[in-house]
């Protein structure tokens, strides 16, 4: 299954203009500060009204500015995990992931079984304030998935860890995202990241995909500076 | 540059006397025996009753409606909502005795919406709803302003994170944003409250003076100073300790809501 989206959109002074496929499994995307990466997560989720286009997953339509289809962000079904983590902080661990359940009219036993996917048994009542910055990425990926969402959005899932969790986490998550196989994109700005999350990459450039394909293409056919760029930076850290 | 520090301090220590005089003043210049003969003047009691009943009444109005306004108000932009927001402000800025006249063209005997009222038989100036209403007018602005910035307060994340569950409009306002903004809004409601303990013009203009009916105790107070100044006084010392209760309430919950976040 494949998230296929092709939207339009001012969003402040930035005009975004896309094309993007996950084309089966996790689209890394990476850009400048300022390309607007942030604010196409935005586009895909609902959060900001997309002007033209059509989006899909699979075979359901969520977004097509022709038929008017546009399903607010609550019928979406897409799975969000911003920078932040965006836990709730008057929550447990396990509140977090029951209030996520119930929101969605899940059955209750999803909670266990994604704190148990999860490894997160030991800190089920626990605090958000109280976890290091891996569990809380780790907190927030169980909690997105325990709903069970039709594609899986992360912005800059690795930039708020210190190096040594950095690594573990990145491992981990590079793991999930394989075995679901959820159609997914990663927001990131880490060239080592970009690399190690996803084999499809598309670039963000004003608003714009520069460029979209395997990293190998990629590498032998950069199509702006940037992207040239980053490739070398993403190859010469392996 | 000692001696300036010093010259600054003292200039700013003069509005510090000037500010404390009247309320030092007011506890230093009444014995034990004063104060409990002045409590037991027949206008206090009435009057307390009153003021509590009607100022709980007028909270509760507030808050209810006025905690989904306020969400509401923090979640959209553009000039409308800007002119809508500036527009419930203004009863802050008004004068009191401004407030009473626009009740009284409004809902009295020939206002606007009193005519209305009266063909069903139902006059509110001079009655105990006229207090809370005129209440309700001085210190809702009061609670919507302070409660709209503790919602704006809320990371804007963890509500779309909620969204993406499906969680509805209702569940994310109960289940997410009024917890979250909860020691704020618990602060907004302590100011309005003391607002409402407070008021004083549009209640003399709108609901009358009436002991037991609309009497609050400001009024008794006004009323006491003509006959018995300790009366007064006793009165006014019980709603200074209130109000700086309130105050403080106001700026610990609002100290320990602003570390958290």
């Amino acid at each position: 299954m494949s998230l296929v989206a092709r939207l339009g959109a001012r969003v402040g002074e930035l005009t975004i203009d896309v094309d993007l496929n996950t084309a089966g499994g996790t689209l890394v995307l990476v850009g400048p500060n300022g390309a607007g990466k942030t604010s196409l997560l935005s586009l895909l989720l609902g959060a900001l009204p997309a002007e033209r286009g059509r989006l899909s997953i699979g075979d359901t339509l969520l977004f097509d500015s022709e038929q008017g289809v546009d399903l607010p962000v609550e019928r979406r079904r897409i799975g969000y995990v911003p920078q932040d983590h965006a836990l709730f902080p008057q929550l447990t661990v396990r509140d977090n992931l029951a209030f996520a359940v119930q929101s969605a009219s899940a059955p209750m036993h999803r909670v266990d079984g994604a704190l148990r996917d999860f490894g997160l048994e030991a800190l089920a009542h626990r605090r958000p304030r109280s976890l290091s910055g891996g569990e809380k990425q780790r907190v927030a990926l169980a909690r997105a998935l325990s709903v069970d969402p039709r594609a899986l959005l992360l912005d800059e899932p690795l930039a708020a860890l210190d190096v040594p969790a950095r690594a573990e986490v990145r491992a981990f998550l590079a793991q999930t995202l394989r075995d679901r196989g959820l159609p997914s994109i990663v927001v990131t700005h880490d060239p080592t990241d970009a690399l190690a999350l996803g084999q499809r990459v598309a670039v963000l450039e004003a608003g714009r995909v520069s460029q979209q394909g395997i990293w190998d293409e990629l590498a032998a056919a950069p199509a702006t500076r940037f992207v040239e760029q980053f490739v070398a930076a993403a190859s010469g850290r392996v | 540059m000692t001696a300036q520090r010093v010259a600054l301090a003292l200039i700013g220590a003069l509005l510090v006397l000037f500010l404390a005089l009247p309320i030092v003043s007011l506890f230093a210049s009444a014995s034990a025996t004063d104060v409990a003969s002045g409590l037991r003047h027949p206008l206090v009691w009435p009057a307390l009753r009153l003021s509590l009943t009607t100022t709980l009444i007028t909270l509760a109005i507030v808050v209810t409606l006025g905690t989904p306004l306020s969400w509401t108000l923090s979640r959209r932009q553009g000039r409308f909502w800007q002119a809508l927001e500036s527009a419930i402000q203004l009863p802050v800025v008004i004068p009191p005795a401004v407030a009473g006249v626009a009740l009284l063209l409004a809902f009295g005997r020939r206002g606007l919406f009193g005519a209305v009222l009266g063909g069903a038989g139902w006059s509110v100036t001079f009655t105990t709803t006229a207090v809370v209403m005129a209440e309700v007018f001085v210190s809702a602005p009061f609670f919507v302003q302070a409660a709209t910035s503790a919602f704006r307060r809320i990371d804007p994340q963890l509500v779309l994170v909620s969204r993406t569950f499906g969680a509805s409009p209702l569940r994310v306002f109960f289940r997410v944003a009024v917890p979250l903004a909860a020691p704020g809004l618990g602060a907004a409601a302590a100011m309005a409250w003391a607002r409402a303990l407070g008021e004083f013009g549009a209640t003399l203009m709108f609901a009358g003076n009436l002991p037991g009916t609309t009497q609050t105790l400001p009024l008794a107070i006004y009323t006491a100073l003509e006959a018995d100044l300790r009366a007064a006084q006793a009165i006014s010392m019980a709603l200074v300790v209130v109000a700086f209760s309130l105050l403080w309430f106001v700026r610990v919950t609002l100290k320990s809501s602003l570390e958290v976040s």
